[in-house]
């Protein structure tokens, strides 16, 4: 599905390097995680891969499903079938939550050449989403993530992703700024969504999160490349000794 | 008063000299030659008034207009035609009572300025031209000094209780080089309720003047869509008089415009009242010019009143907004509560916002404040929406709709703000093609 190929990344304003060569291949259907300390490049990957500006790819590659991702506009790689759920999602104020949600996903059917869904059978489809996510009809009526707390935001993140039914899940630190109960909820939103055609690369700092979206592989990633790939065992590993051990295994 | 420049008098002479005072009965003869007498102590403006560095005058002081071609609706309906209303439509500043409804209206007396202007008496007398004059201090504004001495078209409405319905001015531009003058009048008797829409873009040069006197405990609510062609020229005053407990509430749309001027001038007289003037503004200057001035000028001289000021404009292109908004707090204004926000979305880097606002304060117990901003596209919001599989440009427009979403939201009659929303979504996707 995703494959990554020796992808070196720099800042577009300084001569900084972020990504230094970084192997990495989630197969259809797949949950892949990818774990580090912070400054290891792990968001700077997510961002390159969806298209965020301010990056440049100085070598290497990465396709989506075969096709060249990083040739695409954003719009175009998430038309694709990628989809990041963002670290900090961005608050839109003026534009609420429904059309937001409205908009994108007719987008993507035009972009795909289907025909844009009605204004009734979105509603209905919304609202079913919606209420397994404990989503309520204030949240979709406010604007985009304006004033949602931390874990609302998360799931309003889940929620379109749940929506806009991608191939390819890039889960930023999804985990960060929530409660137990709130990571319970999102994980269960994300479990859901599992199957066979679709994959996931989750992003996270610590374990926790893959307590409740179990990988199937685990990648360490320090200063810009992945220097460990194993099991699930891999997360407990780091849960009990940090990353210390692994960073001197492989210096 | 210093002598006036003599450039400005040799504009004025210039303009004028095309133009006759109409005839009428008494009271309109000394209205109209009471506010030459004005104008001619001002002189036109001049690039050095205050009130005129960030608009250029001279086509506006030109002898004749411009020419301004038609624009093409391609078969859209007019904006309000959803709305039950009683139409008064002038065509290149004539009124038309061919296309206008009859002028009859449960509530309200409605009156050509034409018909009454011949009459030796009329209550128009207290109102036409003496809000006028009250707003030529501390600012001259001559324009609509020479739109009351010229003016021989308009309305004079009387509302004497809830209007059964709004009353639609609609102006119709079908000649390319009309330059029209209109006045209108309206007086709210006390607890009368008024909604004014006004829509087109009346001629290829447009001065226009409404003079509002609100009455204790009445209400007046105002719509206006400027109309879309690109080289239409307008310089508009909108002068009002509030009583006690009384509501002002006007919004204007613009969207294209070689120049607009749009002058509001609102003075609190009775305490406890509520006035909110907002302005929703989108240009692009890429075919034609767009040059846009919002100058407002609001005085507190009553208690407890609320004032509301809030302008957005969209600008790309090498686009112009301006926008001069003061509040004015007199001795003894106590409680007042002032706000003023102007914002300017440019979309590139050739786009210009110019913005004036003062706050001007002689009372101690008020809250007043002001916020002017000019920024660029949020990037963050813009890549979200696109991370989402929203194309760029569909993107922009979705967050051009957002800035303008809080001047709109001062439509108090939500019908006609979703409605406007809608034309702008409309309009916006037909230019994305």
């Amino acid at each position: 599905m995703l494959k990554i190929n020796n992808l070196h990344v720099k800042l577009e304003e300084e001569d900084k390097q972020i990504l230094k060569g970084v192997d990495l291949e989630v197969p259809a259907g797949k949950v892949h995680a990818i774990m580090g300390p912070n400054g290891s490049g792990k968001s700077t990957l997510s961002y390159v891969l969806s298209g965020r500006d301010g990056y440049e790819v100085t070598q290497g590659g990465a396709t989506l499903g075969g096709e060249d991702l990083l040739d695409m506009e954003p719009e175009e790689r998430a038309a694709a079938g990628l989809f990041l759920a963002f670290q900090y999602p961005v608050e839109i104020p003026g534009v609420g939550n429904m059309t937001f949600l409205r908009t994108a996903l007719n987008a993507q059917r035009k972009a795909r050449g289907e025909e844009e869904m009605s204004a009734a059978d979105f509603l209905k489809l919304i609202r079913e989403k919606a209420k397994t996510l404990k989503i309520d009809a204030d949240m979709l009526k406010r604007p985009v993530n304006m004033g949602f707390s931390g874990g609302e935001k998360k799931r309003n993140e889940i929620l379109q992703m749940a929506l806009l039914e991608p191939k390819m899940c890039i889960l930023d630190e999804t985990d960060s700024g929530l409660d137990v109960d709130a990571m319970k909820l999102v994980s269960e939103g994300v479990n859901a969504l599992r199957s066979e055609g679709r994959s996931f690369l989750v992003i996270t700092h610590y374990q926790r999160l893959l307590d409740h979206i179990q990988p199937d592989v685990v990648h360490i990633m320090a200063a810009g490349r992945i220097v460990k790939t194993g099991g699930p065992d891999l997360a407990l590993e780091v849960e009990n000794n940090g990353y210390a051990d692994i960073l001197a295994e492989i210096a | 008063m210093g002598a006036v420049a003599q450039p400005k008098l040799d504009a004025l002479a210039a303009r004028v000299s095309g133009l006759a005072q109409p005839s009428g009965g008494k009271w309109a003869t000394e209205a109209r030659g009471a506010a030459l007498a004005r104008l001619e102590a001002m002189g036109l403006p001049g690039p050095r008034d205050e009130y005129w560095r960030f608009t250029r005058p001279q086509s506006l002081n030109a002898p004749d207009p411009e020419p301004a071609s038609l624009f093409d609706h391609g078969g859209e309906t007019p904006v309000f035609d959803a709305v039950d209303r009683l139409k008064i439509v002038f065509t290149d500043g004539v009124f038309d009572a061919e296309a206008s409804d009859p002028l009859e209206l449960t509530g309200v007396e409605i009156e050509r300025l034409a018909e009454v202007a011949k009459a030796d008496i009329h209550w128009a007398r207290d109102v036409y031209g003496v809000l006028e004059e009250r707003g030529q201090t501390p600012v001259e504004r001559p324009f609509a000094a020479l739109n009351t001495a010229f003016a021989g078209d308009g309305v004079v409405i009387r509302v004497t209780g809830k209007a059964a319905r709004p009353i639609n001015l609609i102006y119709r531009h079908e000649n390319e080089i009309s330059d029209a003058i209109l006045h209108h009048v309206v007086k709210l008797e006390a607890g009368a309720d008024l909604t004014l829409l006004e829509n087109g873009p009346a001629a290829a040069r447009f001065n226009k003047c409404i003079e509002v006197e609100v009455a204790d405990g009445a209400a007046f609510h105002h719509v206006r869509t400027q109309g879309r062609d690109h080289e239409r020229q307008a310089v508009t005053h909108l002068f009002a008089r509030l009583g006690r407990e009384s509501t002002f509430k006007s919004f204007t749309l613009t969207v294209n415009g070689r120049l607009t001027r749009n002058e509001a001038v609102v003075e609190f007289t009775g305490d406890d009242a509520v006035a909110h003037i907002a302005g929703a503004a989108m240009g692009d200057a890429a075919k034609c010019e767009f040059h846009h001035d919002d100058t407002v000028f609001v005085t507190h001289d009553a208690v407890n009143c609320e004032s509301r000021q809030v302008f957005k404009k969209v600008l790309r292109n090498g686009a112009v907004g301006a926008f001069q908004g003061k509040i004015l707090v007199k001795p003894g204004a106590q409680k007042t509560d002032g706000y003023q926000k102007s914002q300017s979305l440019l979309l590139d880097e050739d786009s210009t916002f110019l913005a004036k606002p003062e706050l001007e304060i002689y009372a101690d117990d008020v809250a007043c404040s002001h916020g002017s901003t000019s920024g660029a596209i949020d990037e963050e919001g813009l890549f979200y929406l696109r991370s989402r599989g929203v194309p760029e440009t569909e993107a922009t427009d979705l967050l051009v709709l957002a800035f303008l979403a809080d001047a709109i939201a001062e439509i108090e009659d939500e019908a006609i703000a979703d409605d406007i929303t809608g034309r702008l979504d409309a309009w916006l996707k037909r230019r994305r093609g």
